[in-house]
């Protein structure tokens, strides 16, 4: 349990992890409706359509919620945060703030943030996030 | 009020409960299941229908001696007994099958003849939550909480509140594990697990089993105990994961289940007595009161902490102390179902006095299901 988790892309998924080893966060939306999703599937959650395609985010999002972990995890050493950030897009993710001090006075929620990458294997990069002001 | 279909005619927890290094997780099923057949006066050969969670319903029907007829492997975390009673009523009134026994058994603390907790993660969680240094539980489940205290006002002060509530219930309780009277210092003393988490908000880890017995309501009279009967149940689903929960403040499951029970038992919020709200973590009957309706949006940390879900209060809650500080093996619904027909049959430890009616809530996953049943002691 030593070592970080690191996601094993399958076909459905494969668009969005390339695209963060090529620095990129890609999103879907749908050519019907125009719902823009996440996690990657290859129809619409909203209407079921399969006519779907794959768009990179701005990366811009918004600190959503979080929890400050006091608990350390493979790869991980406490205390840092677990949080949800809502993409401008509108799709929320899980991820990580970084570039930034891992306490409640720092982490304030609607804060601006950017998507950055980082690499914890040959082929995986990570989606995390930044305060893009202090 | 509609006339019910079903009945629990037996109701029984393990003999122990909390540190049982002696038993296994199979022996647990087995010790409920005996105990809530004894209950009924009732052997495994009146018996033809089964469901269980955690082990495979074959595992536990062969070890009984049970040739069941119709089985039920419903396992979605810890309202999936919620959920078997439920599917039970309907089996039944289907005619698939006559007797219902429904267990469950855990050996969350001593780790007795269990593989390693099946939280029933799916490859999505995989890729998009694991990764970013979760780790179970109290590192998820909790995640909403932030965005609820930002929307609503509340504060740490009213989520410790719900705890000491229950310690109020708890210490009414022999069998409860943690039964000494406490305050929201005290939890707010406590250690940080998750900010703003601490562990005397989130649940113990304990072993226990119990078991249920369950049967068309026109058979369950004249039986060895007074039946407790089914007027309505209902299941939703939500979301895989807790970063994909539509609004952060507010369970959708919670509102779908706990609308449909109550509009299929015919009872209205005022007609409640007795409540249970399943308590995994403090913020969970926080958003049971809301989602269910008993109060509106962003008015339930108030109000439990004013003590209305206290012993003496107009809107009893969680009273065996809860997952909080009667026990919690894991999969915490059966000792909600149980205490709800401990309160129908009038012999529960923290007995409410003339309580008819009872909603016991339960949720699955990080929010992501969630089964209600209204019980009732008339039928």
């Amino acid at each position: 349990m030593s070592e970080p988790v690191v996601p094993v892309p399958t076909p459905e998924t494969r668009h969005f992890w390339e695209g963060t080893a090529a620095g990129e966060l890609r999103l879907q939306r749908c050519d019907d409706c125009s719902k823009a999703y996440f996690p990657p599937r290859p129809f619409c959650p909203a209407c079921a359509s399969r006519r779907v395609s794959v768009f990179k985010s701005s990366g811009r999002a918004r600190l959503h919620s979080y929890v400050i972990s006091h608990r350390n995890a493979p790869g991980f050493t406490a205390p840092y945060a677990i949080a949800l950030v809502e993409l401008e897009e509108g799709p929320r993710m899980m991820s990580n703030i970084v570039d930034c001090p891992q306490t409640p006075e720092a982490l304030r929620l609607d804060m601006p943030l950017a998507a950055t990458f980082r690499q914890v294997s040959d082929t995986i990069w990570l989606p995390q996030f930044k305060p893009t002001e202090i | 009020m509609r006339k019910p279909r079903a009945a629990i005619v037996g109701a029984a927890e393990t003999t122990q409960l909390g540190v049982i290094p002696g038993m296994s997780q199979l022996q647990l099923h087995c010790d409920a299941a005996l105990n809530a057949l004894a209950d009924a006066g009732l052997t495994p050969k009146d018996i033809d229908g089964i469901a269980c969670a955690e082990e495979m319903p074959w595992l536990i029907a062969h070890q009984l001696g049970i040739t069941p007829t119709w089985v039920d492997g419903t396992d979605v975390g810890g309202c999936s007994y919620i959920m078997h009673l439920s599917h039970a009523a309907a089996a039944i009134e289907a005619g698939l099958c006559t007797t219902v026994l429904i267990t469950h058994g855990e050996s969350g603390r001593s780790q007795v003849g269990v593989g390693p907790l099946d939280m029933k993660w799916t490859d999505m969680h995989r890729q998009f939550e694991l990764p970013f240094g979760v780790w179970g539980p109290p590192s998820l489940f909790t995640i909403p909480v932030l965005r609820y205290m930002k929307t609503y006002g509340l504060t740490e002060a009213q989520l410790a509140g719900v705890a000491v509530a229950q310690r109020q219930w708890a210490a009414l309780n022999p069998r409860a594990t943690l039964r000494a009277p406490t305050t929201v210092d005290e939890i707010l003393s406590s250690r940080m697990v998750a900010y703003p988490f601490r562990k005397l908000m989130c649940c113990l880890v304990t072993d226990g089993g119990g078991a249920l017995i369950v049967t068309a309501a026109e058979r369950a009279h004249d039986r060895a105990q007074r039946p407790v009967y089914l007027l309505g149940s209902a299941e939703a689903l939500e979301m895989p994961m807790i970063s994909q929960m539509e609004d952060l403040t507010s369970s959708k499951a919670f509102r779908v289940s706990g609308h449909h029970a109550l509009a299929r038992a015919g009872v209205t919020h005022a007609d409640v007595d007795h409540l249970m709200i399943y308590d995994a973590f403090a913020h969970l009957p926080i958003y049971g009161l809301e989602d269910l309706g008993f109060v509106k949006p962003g008015e339930a940390g108030a109000f439990i902490a004013e003590g209305r879900t206290a012993p003496g209060g107009e809107l009893p809650t969680n009273t065996n102390g809860g997952g909080l500080c009667y026990m919690h093996s894991g999969r915490y619904g059966m000792y909600a179902l149980q205490e709800g027909v401990r309160q129908m049959r009038g012999t529960a430890a923290a007995q409410v006095a003339g309580a008819e009616i009872s909603v016991v809530h339960g949720v699955g996953g990080m929010f992501g299901a969630a089964a209600t049943a209204v019980l009732s002691s008339n039928g």
